[in-house]
């Protein structure tokens, strides 16, 4: 058997996939977020930063682009089958089961990790290509777009549960993910978790915040 | 005291189980789980019926033979100990007690609350060792270990192996059991020479007997009598890791002229 | 019966290599056609397994847990000695010889000894480079400790937990050999019969635990590694499991059975506390480096311990042993706390107790130091009692915890059935009358690493051994008397519980043949034993089928077993009429109550004969010589 075979079939190999792909989307995320937050700044602003993705770096967009499908597509497999084979382990549950450690974020992954599945084949849908359009929307008007959607409430709410979800998923993943890598933080609890915390909040706050503003007029 | 229990009854590995109840009258509070189990055994053998049969040995915490869910806690609800050295003064005077076998594909039940846990020998048979036929070692202080890494392999060496981490892991994952001999003999000098090759073929073995994997819940650790630390199992990933990526396919049939 | 003890000749330092040059041994490419049977996997048994397979030999290996990391070594706590002297304290190879001989009360072989601590060396680097995580100083060195009121420290540790860190050395070399099929493990097994043909042992019969059913093993040798029998007083140190089952059915196929008398009680244990109790656990013994053990002065002072003043405080270790004080041998210091008891001035709710104190220790070094030197067994403690002992002092009485006795074996390990070789806690051979801390790991290894495994090719090579398979007669007989015996077990159907004779047969035997024994006490256990057992057969009530997983057959079978040995342990401690070690008779002592030995009657091993049921065993003796060790009163004044 090749190494990559039996890398893949291994628990822990997929555990690496897992935490490398969710890596890769962590570094996303950071980008994007301090790209939304210029829409505090002007709309002008906003909508430079995104002509100038779609123009001069558009080559560069698209290989963040297919590096970020292969990932998505990498960390939802190895969920998928190893959602599976956690399943076949305990074929006969208890009539009693206490967990004593699991946190809200590590018991969410699974139906976290569908939701933001879910979410951003939405969130595609509505701001890159166009095709949901919960109000008037124009090509190259971002600026315009996120105010003109995020004024209606069940969009706004749609999206702060998402990041919710995407905060917990962090919480849990960002924290998991390095531990998978095999680092140790030589802390002698291991749960400890401070780095995770701080990007799970600052993600979430990040991203939080414009939907929020927007649909209080704290924008406009 | 007295007692209402709700045990897992099955005949043997293929008969159907259920659970049934029992009451335990008059238990002492300094007796310990396994006596007061002991007890009712007493009290079924007397009127005819057939005593539950549970694992258990040396009753002192090391052996690892007991291994009992206890109101769905592995070992009961004292952290750091294991079923023998739980006492019922940890219990309510007419506390309601569910108890049932370890419930892991890789550990089928045996009859009542007893498992098959072999296959854990078997993921020690995969790797979990040192190579070292008898008679070959050098003189014990030629070998220095610091301090820090001796204790550091003796607390992952702790394990008593009663395979509460996989009872316990949401997953049936037995990861921190194979997390601790990996980084147990991955700490010490001795283990370094196979301890890439260790950590490849243990994990093997941990999927091949149809164990979950690890999502760092962390359940185990809290359900370890030993307290083994999770971060065990970072240790066997990163081994795991650097030995998918440096191990070479081992060549066969290189032959001695 | 013949002893032949086959010590070789020469000075006692060359003994085992002109032995080792003498033997006869076995070409590498035959060891793979012979086939030897392991039963037991503790330190000896898994060591001489895992150690045959990677000689070359077919190893068949059983044990009755589910696994073979579970054996009873796994519980011991405090070391293992070795004579390296890395601390330059004046240990040598002779110096722990002299110390095993004179605390085993001069009543063990010397050449066996010697060999002992010759080897003890080749364990701890043997340990090291399977992966033992022993103790380290700073730089790297092994670290030790004076353990057992020894002089030097020669002691090697990994925490409290030793004999479970050596055992998994060995378990992780076995199942190494497992992996390479070089074994053929049987766990959940049980040896329940030897069989012996044409005078040799060939095989054995078992039961699967699981399934019940009863098979036969043949091999080209035997070895049994299954430890001792202190559970035939029912409460001891000893795990639930830990039987005389295996040695007690080579005794009835001819294998002599040496000192059954010779138990240890050890000091340390924390006291029994109600009808309920299963077992005994043991605190180490190093906790007697810093514990001082006393009682009140007055008897039935109920005052709790800490309103007690000092001059009403009997320190009674250090009152009659002024030189060892705490630190006198486990039999002396077990006797002393059961005198103090018997005269009424034990502690706690049954009397039967006396304090461990910390206090002045704690006061000296501070609480930090004690933590970090007992912290674990401060906390077995407190999760067993419930009491803190860094505030009160803890209640410790003796227990049973190790059986010197065992099956009679050759300086090559082998007992006086031909090919039937014994090791470990199993056999008699290196601790005399009484066990020094930290020997017991050291003598299990020592026999399953580096003796048997070198011996029992001396045996195949010059045994001329017929082909045998399970199809002979002698394996259909032994079948058929194991299937008869559990038949009669469950066909007894009676009104009491394997769990309540074993009890009241415990009870009898810490009574009459425990701490201490007289001719009368003796002499009325050899009564009463026989007739309990007569009504265990009559009136036991074994549930379920034989079938299945059954846990009450089980335990029939080794405690029908037990009430054999009992009376033969008791009919030994009658015969020895003088005090040795752990076997103490309250008619032969000291003015001052001292262990009073008799040399010029009983310098010998009793080697005990078996001549069928009902009949009275044969008594063969093994002269004991000390050639380098003076036989001496023990005296810790």
């Amino acid at each position: 058997m090749n190494r990559a075979t039996r890398f893949w079939r291994s628990t822990v190999g997929k555990k690496i996939v897992m935490a490398v792909s969710g890596i890769i989307m962590i570094g996303f995320l950071i980008l994007h977020a301090a790209g939304n937050l210029q829409i505090f700044e002007s709309s002008a602003k906003l909508n430079t930063y995104s002509a100038f993705l779609h123009g001069p770096a558009n080559e560069l967009l698209w290989v963040v682009r297919i590096v970020l499908f292969v990932a998505v597509i990498a960390h939802i497999v190895s969920a998928y089958q190893l959602t599976m084979l956690d399943r076949a382990a305990r074929p006969v549950p208890y009539a009693q089961k206490k967990l004593q450690a699991a946190t809200i974020g590590s018991r969410t992954m699974r139906v976290g990790g569908v939701l933001l599945a879910l979410f951003i084949v939405l969130h595609i849908l509505h701001f890159t290509t166009l095709t949901l359009q919960p109000a008037p929307m124009a090509a190259g008007d971002v600026y315009g777009n996120a105010i003109a959607s995020f004024r209606i409430w069940w969009v706004t709410a749609f999206y702060v549960i998402a990041m919710i979800a995407l905060g917990l998923h962090l919480y849990h993943g960002a924290w998991s993910s390095a531990r998978t890598l095999g680092f140790e933080q030589g802390h002698s609890d291991p749960f400890h978790r401070p780095v995770a915390v701080t990007l799970a909040v600052l993600i979430w706050a990040g991203f939080t915040i414009v939907p929020v503003a927007v649909f209080f007029h704290w924008i406009s | 005291m007295n007692l209402t229990l709700r045990v897992w009854r099955q005949a043997g590995p293929k008969a159907p189980g259920r659970m049934v109840e029992y009451k335990a009258a008059d238990i002492s509070p300094e007796a310990s789980f396994l006596e007061m189990m002991d007890v009712v055994n007493e009290t079924l053998t007397l009127r005819g019926d057939e005593p539950i049969a549970f694992d258990h040995d040396c009753r002192e915490g090391i052996c690892g033979m007991c291994s009992m869910m206890i109101n769905g806690v592995a070992h009961g609800p004292n952290r750091g100990t294991a079923t023998c050295q739980l006492h019922m003064r940890s219990f309510e005077d007419g506390a309601l007690i569910y108890i049932e076998p370890w419930r892991v594909r890789a550990f089928p039940v045996v009859k009542d609350l007893c498992v098959d846990r072999s296959a854990l020998d078997r993921i020690v048979a995969a790797g979990g060792f040192i190579t070292a036929a008898t008679g070959g070692a050098q003189d014990a202080n030629s070998v220095l270990v610091s301090k820090a890494d001796a204790d550091l392999a003796m607390d992952a060496a702790a394990c008593i192996g009663c395979g509460a981490c996989a009872a316990a892991c949401p997953n049936g994952s037995a990861s921190l059991f194979t997390g601790a001999k990996i980084s147990h003999l991955g700490q010490l000098p001795q283990g370094q020479p196979e301890r890439y090759r260790r950590a490849l073929a243990m994990v093997e073995q941990h999927d091949a007997e149809g164990f979950g994997g690890c999502t760092l819940h962390g359940e185990c650790q809290l359900a370890c009598p030993k307290e083994i630390s999770i971060d065990t199992i970072a240790r066997m990933h990163r081994d795991f890791l650097v030995g998918a990526a440096t191990t070479r396919e081992e060549r066969s049939g290189s032959g001695v002229g | 019966m013949e002893l032949r003890a086959r010590v070789p000749e020469g000075p006692i330092e060359q003994k085992w290599d002109s032995h080792r040059f003498e033997m006869k041994l076995v070409n590498p490419a035959n060891k793979r056609k012979y086939t030897i049977i392991v039963v037991g996997t503790g330190l000896a048994g898994g060591s001489a397994a895992a150690t045959l397979a990677e000689l070359g030999y077919n190893v068949k290996c059983f044990c009755f847990q589910d696994s073979p990391r579970r054996a009873h070594s796994i519980a011991a706590q405090g070391g293992i000695n070795a004579a390296k002297n890395y601390q330059n304290d004046g240990d040598s190879i002779y110096r722990l010889f002299y110390d095993t001989v004179k605390g085993g009360d001069f009543r063990s072989r010397e050449a066996n000894v010697y060999r002992l601590a010759q080897i003890s060396v080749n364990i701890i680097d043997q340990c090291v480079a399977q992966g033992v995580p022993f103790a380290r100083e700073y730089g790297g060195l092994l670290a030790n400790r004076s353990f057992g009121g020894a002089q030097v420290s020669r002691t090697f540790y990994a925490r409290g937990q030793t004999g479970q860190q050596l055992l998994l050395g060995a378990y992780q070399a076995l199942e190494r050999q497992i992996g390479k099929g070089m074994v053929q493990m049987y766990p959940r097994t049980e040896m329940l019969d030897l069989v012996v043909i044409d005078g040799v042992a060939r095989g054995i019969v078992t039961r699967n635990l699981v399934t019940g059913a009863i098979e036969s093993h043949a091999a080209d040798a035997v070895i049994l590694g299954s430890g001792g029998y202190g559970n035939v007083f029912y409460l001891s140190t000893n795990a639930k499991g830990s039987n005389a089952t295996a040695i007690w059915r080579a005794y009835k196929r001819g294998a002599a059975f040496a000192n059954p008398c010779f138990t240890q009680i050890h000091p340390t244990c924390i006291p029994k506390s109600g009808e309920y109790q299963s077992k005994l656990t043991l605190m180490s013994e190093s906790l007697r480096n810093d514990g001082r053990v006393w009682v009140p002065l007055k008897k039935g002072d109920t005052r709790s311990p800490d309103t007690i003043p000092a001059e009403e405080r009997d320190y009674f270790l250090e009152r009659r042993y002024p030189s060892f004080g705490n630190l006198v041998p486990r039999d002396v210091a077990s006797r002393a706390a059961k005198s103090i008891c018997d005269e009424g001035r034990g502690v706690g709710t049954t009397g039967l107790g006396v304090y461990l104190d910390f206090a002045s220790a704690i006061e000296r070094v501070g609480e930090a130091t004690i933590r970090e030197r007992y912290g674990n067994l401060f906390e077995m403690y407190q999760r067993i009692t419930d009491e803190n002992p860094y505030k009160v002092p803890m209640r410790i009485y003796p227990a049973v915890h190790y059986t010197m006795g065992g099956l009679w074996v050759d300086y090559n390990l082998m007992s006086t059935i031909p090919g039937l070789h014994v090791i470990g806690e199993a056999n008699f051979s290196d601790h005399g009358a009484n066990r020094l801390g930290a020997s017991a790991l050291m003598q299990g290894l020592a026999d399953g690493y580096f003796i048997v495994t070198n011996t029992i090719a001396d045996y195949l090579a010059t045994a001329k051994l017929p082909p045998v398979d399970t199809s002979r007669g002698e394996f259909r007989d032994a079948e058929a008397h194991v299937a008869a015996r559990t038949k009669r077990f469950l066909a007894a159907k009676g009104t009491r519980t394997v769990d309540s004779f074993h009890r009241e047969l415990g009870n009898l035997m810490w009574e009459y043949c425990g701490m201490s024994r007289t001719a009368e006490g003796l002499q009325t256990a050899l009564e009463k034993i026989p007739k309990l057992r007569e009504e265990f057969w009559r009136d036991v009530n074994v549930p379920g089928s034989a079938d299945t997983l059954n846990q009450a057959l089980e335990k029939a079978g080794r405690v029908a077993d037990f009430f054999e040995l009992a009376e033969l342990m008791c009919l030994d401690a009658l015969e020895r009429r003088e005090s040795c070690g752990g076997h103490f008779r309250e008619e032969y002592r000291t003015p001052d109550g001292e262990a009073l030995r008799d040399d010029e009657h009983f310098a010998y091993v009793a080697a005990w004969e078996y001549a069928g049921d009902g009949a009275r065993p044969v008594l063969n003796k093994e002269p004991l010589t000390f050639d380098y060790v003076h036989l001496a009163q023990r005296s810790y004044k």
